[in-house]
């Protein structure tokens, strides 16, 4: 089983990186990319013989108090049968 | 009264601290190793700067996890005073201990300059041996000081009095030029409700001899060190 949490900063929070991305990318002539926000991807390998439930909630609750924080960031959890 | 500065793989700046607190305080203070948990015989502990855990997932994020920190969580429970300093400010927002989030500066480099800080509350243990509105002189050195917070905390924070410094220019206006890294209302420190945990992104223990540039943040320290002589 493995789960993959996607981070992103909220809406709200200005991205400092991902502004400086898009704009080294417009330089380079890619003129239909209007924004670019940066964020962290995790890959986390599971027992096998974990339910989907089970996997999910350890992922969320992992995702929710270490990979991200709360107070700027969103996460969303994927989990994959390997 | 017995001072604590508490180090975790990474820490840097937390010889300048224990050399402050024993020079020019003038008060007994250890070194305390992150897989500590008695924090009995202390009554001022300083989480110091540096790259605690090489800054990885985010600055602060993992010494959060160290054993020490639920030490402290209780020990600030209880109403003792705590410093936290550049990483340790970002360490005491990662841990819930003070509002908000420290985030990769505006500008994205890592700035390592001084810069001029405007007292804003006196009415701290942290601060009361300063000036209302005047002008510190202080060093930063992070990439991740630039401070957020939902407008509800911030509401709080300017409500209740706890923004206790800001960034200004050298006659004490804030302005978006005196703010190096984009942080809200120019905001370089806060305190907790109670008033017992504080947080500051520039360095006051790096700014405790004219032979290195400035002295300005002696008084935060000789405020503790009077709070805690008042107490006892």
């Amino acid at each position: 089983m493995k789960a993959k949490v996607y981070v992103t900063l909220k809406p709200s929070v200005l991205d400092p990186q991902g502004k400086a991305i898009k704009h080294s990318v417009q330089l380079l002539g890619f003129e239909t990319v209007s924004d670019i926000r940066q964020g962290k991807y995790f890959e986390i390998a599971m027992d096998n013989g974990v339910s989907q439930e089970k996997a999910r909630d350890e992922a969320t609750r992992l995702a929710h108090e270490v990979l991200s924080n709360p107070i700027i960031e969103d996460f969303r959890v994927e989990i994959e049968d390997v | 009264m017995k001072f604590g500065v508490i180090v975790f793989p990474g820490s840097n700046c937390d010889h300048d601290a224990y050399h402050v607190i024993s020079k020019h305080v003038g008060q007994p203070v250890d070194f305390i190793w992150h897989r500590s948990t008695d924090l009995s015989t202390y009554d001022a502990v300083i989480i110091p700067g540096g790259f605690s855990y090489g800054d990885y997932l985010r600055a602060g994020a993992l010494a959060r996890f160290s054993p020490v920190m639920n030490s402290v969580k209780e020990f600030a429970a209880q109403g003792n005073l705590v410093l936290g300093i550049c990483n340790g400010f970002q360490i005491l927002c990662e841990a819930g201990l003070l509002p908000g989030a420290l985030i990769r500066n505006r500008d994205l480099h890592f700035i390592c300059d001084y810069v001029n800080v405007r007292v804003e509350n006196t009415d701290t243990p942290f601060t009361h041996e300063l000036k209302a509105g005047s002008v510190l002189q202080m060093p930063i050195a992070h990439a991740e000081g630039n401070y957020v917070c939902d407008d509800a905390t911030f509401e709080e924070l300017k409500r209740e009095g706890r923004i206790i410094f800001r960034y200004c220019d050298a006659e004490g206006q804030t302005t978006d030029e005196a703010n190096p890294n984009g942080s809200r209302d120019s905001i370089a420190g806060i305190c907790n409700r109670e008033r017992n945990v504080m947080g500051l992104m520039p360095h006051p223990e790096r700014a405790c001899e004219e032979l290195l540039g400035s002295s300005d943040g002696r008084d935060v320290f000789r405020s503790l060190a009077g709070t805690l002589a008042a107490a006892a």
